[in-house]
């Protein structure tokens, strides 16, 4: 199998998840496109670790995996309790720090 | 054991080795339902089919990993991501807009400049991967699994220091060669198997193991401190 056609799926899905992060208001749904974006880096770290027959391409894959687990149980709490402030998951209303 | 015949095998492995058709049929059909349900996953206007849509990327990644023969990785992705993190993504569903039907207010206003960015990303990004990678292929087992016999050659001329301890006498050696190379295949294949990839963690990257637990830890005191009720 060519190396390029798994970094190529991973390249659609991260743009995919680019576009998600960006169009999207309800913060639910940026964190589902973040999670788009975190797994198609995975899939690079896996393909690269195969080229070149080394284990830590797996490694930093469960290290990501990992990460992503914190990263969504963090960004949850944190849309809840805007939820609960501001009645509302609308990132475009979150402007509090806005100068 | 006859040499000839294993020759003569290991030759025809050789010549129909290197096409993996299955493969890439297999890849193609995953490849397009990734990019349907991860496009869907970003345009749909139902919350909860989202997350749905999610699920067939996140699957569609495990398959991919096994592709790429990193079973560990697959079971990890089933289990930390459709198991956990969707789950979580719809309770966070649920406990904020609980409208379960369409939402004309999931997009903003920037869904122009969005394309173009995600559209130029990928531009940019695909000329690069094709100019630095052009047609480079993965490496392939070498061998078809344990049993084939041009696996048995290979390991009777470069590891003899393996089957040391038998008779070849004994009425049962061609038996014992075979439970000696099935224990070992992979390291004859190349492939990296879950006894390698805890190895890895649990020697040379421990320091960084022992930070992800602490960084899960600090992540879960923090959920809590930050969504509990004051």
């Amino acid at each position: 199998m060519l190396l390029n056609q798994f970094l190529l799926l991973a390249a659609i899905l991260f743009c995919i998840g680019v576009y998600g992060v960006i169009a999207r208001r309800n913060a639910v749904m940026v964190l589902m496109s973040v999670e788009l974006i975190l797994n198609a880096v995975n899939i690079n770290l896996v393909a690269f670790g195969q080229l070149h027959d080394v284990t830590f391409g797996h490694v930093f894959a469960l290290f990501v995996i990992a990460v992503a687990a914190a990263e969504v149980g963090v960004g949850l709490a944190l849309v809840i309790m805007i939820y609960r402030n501001k009645r509302s998951v609308d990132l475009d209303q979150v402007d509090l720090m806005k100068g | 054991m006859s040499q000839l015949a294993f020759s003569t095998l290991a030759q025809l492995s050789a010549e129909g080795g290197d096409t993996l058709v299955a493969q890439n049929i297999f890849f193609s059909i995953i490849a397009i339902i990734m990019v349907f349900s991860a496009i869907r996953v970003v345009t749909t206007k139902n919350v909860v089919h989202a997350a749905l849509h999610l699920v067939l990327v996140l699957a569609g990644v495990a398959a991919i990993y096994i592709l790429l023969t990193a079973e560990f990785i697959a079971v990890t992705q089933v289990l930390v991501y459709i198991g956990a993190i969707v789950v979580l993504l719809l309770f966070g569903i649920m406990l904020t807009e609980a409208r379960l039907g369409e939402d004309q207010n999931l997009n903003n206003n920037y869904r122009l400049p969005a394309v173009i960015t995600a559209v130029a990303l990928l531009a940019v990004m695909s000329f690069a991967l094709w100019d630095q990678f052009d047609d480079q292929k993965l490496p392939e087992p070498l061998f078809d699994g344990a049993d084939d016999p041009a696996l048995v050659e290979y390991a009777l001329e470069n590891e003899p220091g393996l089957f040391d301890e038998l008779d070849p006498q004994d009425d049962n050696y061609d038996d014992q060669v075979a439970e000696i190379i099935e224990a070992r295949a992979s390291l004859f294949n190349g492939v990296q198997d879950t006894e390698e990839v805890s190895d890895t963690i649990f020697s040379t990257y421990i320091i960084p193991f022992e930070a992800i637990s602490v960084l899960l830890l600090a992540a879960l005191i923090g959920a809590i401190v930050l969504a509990r009720k004051e």
